[in-house]
């Protein structure tokens, strides 16, 4: 189980958080004007990095904010956690 | 080929155990093949076969970056089943499991396939309607399932308990012709066939990068043993498919996270079937050895570890007790994990990408090893006419721009 460090309550055991998927997708601010490739692409693809991985975290049985974390997916160390709007 | 068979098994019993030869050549990468595969596990293995066997192309090679049967071929728990609730899915998945039937006598490899019957527990009202959605759908599709009583389930596996638990057994679904392989030979059989028809199975070899030329169509493939020319590639990479593909340009809809497993310790014949609960989540069966093969789910987060969190292990521990008492007091020996690749509606990818000559077959996600035979079949017909099969065909790539969905997410639940 991970530990994981909330930027707004500190270290906790995993099983309070929901992992929110990849951090930094952005939606298209017109939906109604990108192609459906455009839309699959938000939808859907994702850079599943084998490395350092931007993600979304919320914690979910605590505070219940969403934070982003950076984290090394080949050994699953968080590098850093870092509010929503702030960059790492 | 050495021909395995009662008569050759006597001899060389009789002569100390002498005179086998390897199974297949341990091959040098050549400067360049008509198809390489990228990726040595059963689905790879398999496409090689049936490209040398079925399509006549046998300058072919097989690129594993570890050892043949290292990877989710002989990490899964080897559950065989193809009651999937859409028609593209119970075609492809029924198409793998009527080739299971004969996979052992095509290969001279024994498999080992066991249709022992795959039970799906309800727990819930919700569970009962689900299940017999699945059971009407299959057998609208050809496909056995059958619903049991919780009496009746008893009654076709012992060991469970209905009643004195939290979620009691409301009733199960069971396909009778489903059940298990042995893993490790599906991947032996394959490569050993595949060998024997030319095919150059090349292991600690890991694709570095993928090379295109002017009109940004495959021409090589960088390797750690060197640069390897070839017009068609297939990537049958598995939890690494997002990496691989990558290296050509092409983002793809999966991401990777740890599934685990576990074994007992071996004891005497006790399970007579499998028997999955996706309510409770656990899904069990023994193998011939007699440990008790128990698979747990994934974790929450994508991670290319091979390992998982303890208390997921743990969370599908405490279902099997519950359902099966009697297994309180058994130790687990080992446990494990593969990183599988899940796409957004939890079916594969098959077929063409962007990058001419380039092919994917991946996302098979907690799933994939049922599908061997099949998925082997119909991509091995893809690469070699460059148009995917009727089987393949709904499993595109571009289904996720258009909308045609194939969404076994909703109606398989967790395990698949």
């Amino acid at each position: 189980m991970l530990l994981i460090t909330c930027p707004y309550c500190g270290e906790r055991p995993e099983l309070e958080f929901a992992h929110g998927g990849e951090a930094h997708v952005q939606r298209p601010r017109n939906p109604a004007q990108v192609d459906d490739q455009e839309w699959a692409n938000f939808l859907y693809m994702r850079n599943n990095t084998k490395g350092v991985y931007a993600e979304r975290w919320r914690h979910a049985h605590g505070c219940g904010k969403f934070f982003n974390a950076l984290r090394d997916t080949t050994t699953d160390r968080f590098l850093v956690t870092y509010r929503i709007g702030e960059r790492p | 080929m050495q021909r395995f068979s009662a008569l050759t098994l006597l001899k060389r019993g009789l002569s100390g155990q002498r005179g086998w030869v390897p199974q297949w050549r341990r091959a040098e990468p050549r400067t360049g093949y008509d198809v390489v595969i990228v990726g040595g596990g059963g689905h790879g293995l398999g496409t090689a076969y049936h490209l040398a066997r079925d399509h006549q192309l046998t300058h072919v090679a097989v690129l594993e970056k570890g050892w043949i049967g290292g990877g989710n071929t002989g990490r899964n728990t080897t559950v065989i089943r193809s009651n999937y609730l859409f028609d593209e899915s119970a075609a492809l998945y029924d198409h793998a499991l009527k080739r299971w039937e004969n996979l052992s006598q095509e290969l001279n490899y024994n498999v080992m396939f066991s249709p022992r019957g795959v039970m799906m527990l309800a727990h819930t009202v919700h569970d009962m309607q689900v299940s017999q959605r699945h059971i009407h759908a299959n057998r609208a599709n050809g496909v056995d399932n059958e619903w049991l009583t919780p009496l009746e389930a008893k009654e076709f596996c012992p060991p469970l308990n209905i009643s004195d638990i939290r979620y009691p057994v409301v009733g199960a679904a069971l396909q009778r012709r489903g059940g298990t392989a042995r893993h490790d030979a599906v991947a032996w059989g394959y490569a050993r066939a595949a060998d024997a028809l030319g095919v150059d199975i090349i292991e600690n070899c890991e694709v570095t990068g993928i090379r295109r030329d002017a009109n940004g169509a495959v021409s090589a493939l960088e390797t750690s043993r060197g640069v390897i020319e070839a017009r068609r590639v297939g990537v049958v990479a598995a939890g690494h498919s997002s990496v691989v593909m990558k290296m050509a340009g092409v983002q793809l809809p999966l991401e990777s996270y740890p599934l685990q497993a576990l074994v007992s310790e071996p004891v005497k014949p006790v399970f007579p079937c499998v028997v999955m609960s996706n309510t409770i989540h656990a899904y069990i069966s023994q193998s011939d050895k007699g440990e008790l093969v128990i698979g747990a789910g994934t974790d929450a987060y994508n991670s290319y570890t091979q390992r998982g969190g303890l208390h997921i292990s743990s969370h599908a521990l405490e279902a099997v007790c519950e359902l099966f008492p009697t297994f309180r007091r058994l130790r687990m020996l080992r446990n494990w994990g593969g990183i599988v690749d899940v796409t957004p509606d939890r079916s594969p990818i098959i077929g063409k990408t962007p990058v001419p000559g380039l092919f994917v077959n991946c996302g098979w996600g907690t799933g994939g090893f049922k599908a061997t035979p099949g998925s082997a079949h119909v991509f091995a017909h893809t690469i070699a006419h460059g148009e995917p099969h009727p089987l393949n065909a709904p499993f595109t790539l571009e289904r996720f721009a258009e909308g045609n969905l194939i969404d076994e997410a909703a109606a398989a639940a967790v395990a698949h």
